[in-house]
């Protein structure tokens, strides 16, 4: 705060109205325009990758479908007969899986939220350097760049599923995706990491470095709280991806055999000797599995303010929270084998791994009865935000539980690879995920673009997302059950697999409507910004920071001195007080009529926290 | 199912007119005046969404118990190994406890906002915590899950404990887009060893079968069907030569990745036959099956080889049927040892075999 506070008041002013347009809106270092700049991106990454489950989804509900329409867009990879093409089945699924967990739930949730509501929410002009910032976004976008190219190229994108397992991923003979196409994806995903990286330091600097005056730790949104600890997994596992994509890198093109051995393939036998794809497997999945912590704490943090806000009451058990996601970033790093049970490694390890994960379970129970209690005797307000909170607590907890049958390794003998797993993970981090990240726009858009969003549309959008998303999602556990393997172009090949045709085509009907549901929120995000009623400076009555700005929050977010902060944030429907809510930045000499006994004790540090002076000579 | 598609359509049919119609309000508005709105205030359509959501849950309730009953049919295929069976047992107490919790949880979740929804008369509760509650959840999912963990553990050291040393021993290998198995034969049963570099798919060795390992000479391959004997341990020695495979027998709860270059393996009993089986199902055409759980390239989804499960007496007689891989490829004579050639001509009667003799005898004498 303290260096750009201080540019601010001297000259920034100047600096604010000079800035020519590429300056403010394209190259511009400011956390608002940037997360708004991941917010899009985001939603663009989301379409592509929802339409193309949409393709791989009419093979799997309707085999027999002729697919010649597709043809325009499609091409060479529907063939004469209309039949989608095996490899571009499996590139699809692999890019699917890749756009939708890295560019949609990470870099569209964490780097939209993170960006905006750090500085806004901690009391800082802006974030610790802009131009990491900055970067940041724009090595995503190059990242984003190629690996949109790669699904145009000839031999299609890759297709090794996102989990780009070697040897499949490292030898170009083995599969098409595997030559130009995984090597576009490798190149993409360093970039990538190498932006995640940016963002993350950036975020955890931040926080530690730029709270405004009285904004301690435990002072601090629960939305902090989970971006600081998604920054913190990023930044511990991210480099582990990069190192195993590199080693990838030196398979591939440059003769090494860190993931190759005793490989026959086309006719010839392969020099490699003495790799592992086990080793590849254990290094993906300690990225891996934080990944999916990393897509699902920033939107159980966001949940968490709008759940707490829109009950009129405060969060239940603030502290539990906490070290919920505390519990929750520790097992993360710890619990990647479970991804492994059956790959072949000694299965002690597979009981140690199994012990830990079901350890997750715990914490994680927790945030959802914290959520339940925080709804208990609330005075509940249906924003279209806290109905998708509602529905991702929902999806958290129903797809949460199949993790406890699935983290067990002798239940997983049967059940790995099956479409029990995708029912499991497309419920607790896909889905719930999501709403979080939709639950953020909708609630979080006036202070974004100064208009509110269209509350029926909401609605609408609401009720058929949480309707489609269990009808496609909850029969898939079924197919799971009776053992339908993953990433099967047809099942019909095998007596075990041929049931459940109706089911399947049932699946795919619902994913389709579901998809178009989204289409209401595209229109209603794109109608609301240019056309939407002009916000309130604190519509949803909240206490956190943010909503003390401007309606249009400028360059530096405070137009004068940045607000202090004296109490927490969940001071809703205080006994006494004849609001229902009181913001951070009122002190507790001012509501002498809701204090507890211990609250009137530190009105006399009242005047140290104001009197706390910031060292304006750190060098930026 | 059509049913369901099609209420499923007509519901959607009814949003989309809602949505229509209310953009179209929203565009007349466009050129209209816009006014700072106070958004926050609750209207009629708080109580609706309210309402909403609990119908939603008393629907999802009776759809969840129906569809469960409707597809239960086909769920967990009849297993026919005894450690499938516990598996399936686990798997339902498991799914027993989550259910539990899956209703409880739920339910609150869905009726609290009925119960509290919005009424500007009345002021929410200030709850910030209650240590107490907070421990008691904190320790009744950890003792629950304590004991899953416990019965897993147990399950799984038993099913992954080393096979009982009269096993009957199947190696079995994955490769783009096929399995094959060999057998260690009947004479030795020893399986030969084995080495990637000898792979040679033109002149017929795909298994890479090493001519000078002795054992090696009676054993016999398969690339159709793998037999094994009822009641008796089958240990499958699981290797890949080309990229990582996955033998998956979805009615043994059999699974295990096939690595190039790092052998697994998985021990199992089948207790019922192909023909028991026919007959509990009540289905003549019946067949086990082995498939491919992990992405391999293009036909990935056409990896199967059938598996017969027979009676032992059958299995035996089956395997002594069975022509040795050197027998069908005598060519190989040549890749064995000088020293060996005399137990490796005892597989091979043909012509070739005799002129082979009839060189080495020369050898010998000069």
């Amino acid at each position: 705060m303290a260096t750009v506070a201080a540019a601010h008041s001297d000259h920034a002013h100047d600096e604010h109205h000079d800035l020519g347009f590429i300056r403010s809106y394209i190259f511009s270092e400011d956390h608002k325009v940037i997360a708004k700049q991941y917010l899009i991106s985001g939603i663009i990454w989301a379409i592509i990758g929802g339409l193309m489950s949409l393709v791989f989804r009419l093979q799997l509900g309707f085999p027999d479908m002729d697919l010649s329409w597709l043809k325009p867009i499609l091409g060479e990879w529907v063939n004469e007969s209309g039949k989608l093409d095996a490899n571009f089945y499996l590139a699809l699924v692999t890019m699917h899986g890749t756009i939708m967990v890295f560019f949609v739930l990470t870099a569209g949730l964490s780097g939209t939220f993170s960006n905006f509501l750090i500085p806004l929410q901690i009391g800082a002009r802006d974030m610790a350097s802009g131009f990491m910032n900055m970067l940041s976004y724009w090595f995503f976008f190059i990242s984003s760049v190629i690996m949109f190219w790669s699904i145009f190229i000839e031999t299609g994108p890759a297709g090794g599923g996102w989990v780009i397992y070697p040897p499949l991923s490292a030898l170009a003979e083995a599969n098409p995706g595997s030559g130009t196409g995984m090597t576009l994806w490798l190149v993409s995903m360093a970039l990538f990491i190498v932006s995640s990286l940016l963002g993350g330091i950036n975020y955890v600097t931040t926080v530690i470095n730029l709270r405004t005056k009285g904004m301690t730790f435990d002072k601090m949104p629960l939305t902090i709280w989970a971006f600081t600890f998604t920054a913190i997994l990023g930044i511990l596992s991210f480099p582990v991806l990069l190192s195993a994509a590199l080693l990838l890198i030196f398979d591939r093109s440059f003769g090494t055999s860190f993931y190759l051995s005793d490989i026959y393939i086309n006719g010839q036998a392969l020099p490699n000797q003495g790799g592992s794809p086990i080793l590849f497997q254990h290094l993906f999945w300690f990225l891996g599995h934080p990944e999916v912590y990393i897509v699902i704490l920033p939107a159980l943090g966001l949940t968490s303010e709008i759940i707490a806000t829109n009950s009129r009451k405060p969060i239940f058990g603030y502290k539990a929270m906490i070290f919920s996601m505390a519990g929750i970033m520790f097992l993360a790093f710890i619990v990647w084998a479970h991804h492994m049970f059956m790959t072949g490694m000694n299965p002690f390890l597979g009981s140690v791994f199994m012990l830990l994960t079901l350890i997750i379970a715990v914490p994680s129970a927790v945030k959802a009865f914290n959520y339940i209690t925080t709804l208990w005797k609330g005075n509940i307000v249906f924003t279209p935000a806290m109905l998708f909170a509602i529905g991702l607590v929902s999806f958290f907890v129903s797809g949460g539980l199949t993790g406890i049958i699935l983290g067990n390794s002798a239940l997983d003998i049967q059940l790995h690879d099956t479409y029990f797993v995708v029912a499991h993970f497309h419920l607790v981090m896909g889905s719930a995920a999501f709403f979080g990240m939709i639950a953020g726009v909708y609630h979080w858009f006036p202070k974004m673009f100064g208009k509110m969003m269209n509350k029926t549309l909401g609605y609408v959008h609401f009720w058929a997302s949480i309707i489609g998303v269990y009808l496609v999602f909850f029969p898939m556990h079924y197919i799971g059950i009776a053992g339908f393997p993953r990433r099967y172009y047809q099942w019909s090949g095998f007596e075990a697999f041929n049931t459940y045709a109706d089911l399947n085509a049932f699946i795919s009907v619902a994913a389709i409507l579901t998809f178009g549901a989204q289409l209401i929120f595209v229109f209603n995000f794109i109608y609301s910004i240019f056309w939407g009623k002009k916000a309130s400076a604190n519509p949803w009555k909240s206490n956190t920071l943010e909503w003390t700005t401007p309606v249009n929050p400028g360059h530096g977010n405070w137009p004068g001195e940045i607000p202090t902060v004296y109490r927490w944030p969940y001071d809703y429907s205080k006994p006494g007080s004849e609001s229902d809510f009181i913001p951070q930045n009122i002190p507790f000499s001012a509501t002498p009529e809701s204090n507890l006994p211990e609250e009137n004790e530190l009105i006399e540090e009242e005047k140290d926290i104001e009197n706390i002076e910031y060292n304006y000579n750190i060098p930026d | 199912m059509t049913l369901i598609i099609g209420i499923l359509a007509l519901l959607f049919l009814v949003l989309t007119v809602l949505v229509i119609g209310k953009t179209q309000d929203l565009l007349k508005s466009v050129k209209g005046v816009k006014e700072v709105e106070d958004d926050s205030e609750v209207d009629g359509a708080n109580d609706w969404n309210a309402l909403g959501l609990m119908v939603f849950w008393v629907l999802s309730v009776v759809g969840v118990v129906w569809s469960f009953l409707d597809a239960k049919k086909d769920f967990l295929p009849e297993a026919s190994s005894p450690h499938g069976r516990e598996t399936d047992y686990w798997f339902w107490v498991s799914m027993a406890v989550i259910t539990v919790a899956f209703f409880i949880v739920n339910t609150l979740l869905f009726y609290f906002p009925l119960r509290y929804k919005y009424n500007k008369n009345r002021k929410a509760t200030f709850y910030p915590h209650n240590n107490k509650l907070e421990v008691i959840w904190t320790v009744i999912p950890a003792l629950v899950m304590a004991g899953l963990v416990f019965t897993g553990l147990r399950v799984w050291n038993r099913v992954m404990d080393d096979a009982p040393e009269d096993a009957e021993v199947i190696e079995i290998m994955g490769r783009q887009f096929a399995w094959a198995v060999r057998y260690p034969g009947v004479d030795d049963n020893e399986l030969g060893n084995y080495d990637y570099r000898l792979m040679d798919d033109a002149a017929g060795n795909n298994f890479g079968i090493d001519f000078t390992d002795p054992n090696s000479f009676d054993d016999f391959t398969n690339g159709t069907e793998m037999h094994i004997p009822k009641g008796k341990p089958v240990l499958l020695k699981i290797r890949a030569r080309d990229v990582l495979h996955s033998v998956f027998i979805p009615h043994m709860r059999v699974k295990m990745d096939a690595v190039p270059g790092m052998p697994t393996k998985f021990w199992f009993v089948a207790d019922k036959s192909t023909e028991d089986m026919r007959a509990e199902l009540n289905n003549p055409d019946f067949n086990y099956e082995i498939a491919c759980t992990e992405i391999c390239g293009r036909s990935h989804f056409g990896m199967k080889l059938l598996l017969v499960v027979d009676e032992p007496e059958e299995y035996e007689a089956w395997k002594k049927e069975q022509q040795p891989f050197l027998s069908l490829n005598p060519g190989f004579v040549e890749k064995v040892p000088d020293n060996l050639k005399a137990r490796a001509l005892k597989y091979v009667e043909t012509e070739d075999a005799e002129v082979a003799m009839v060189t080495e005898e020369v050898e010998v004498v000069e």
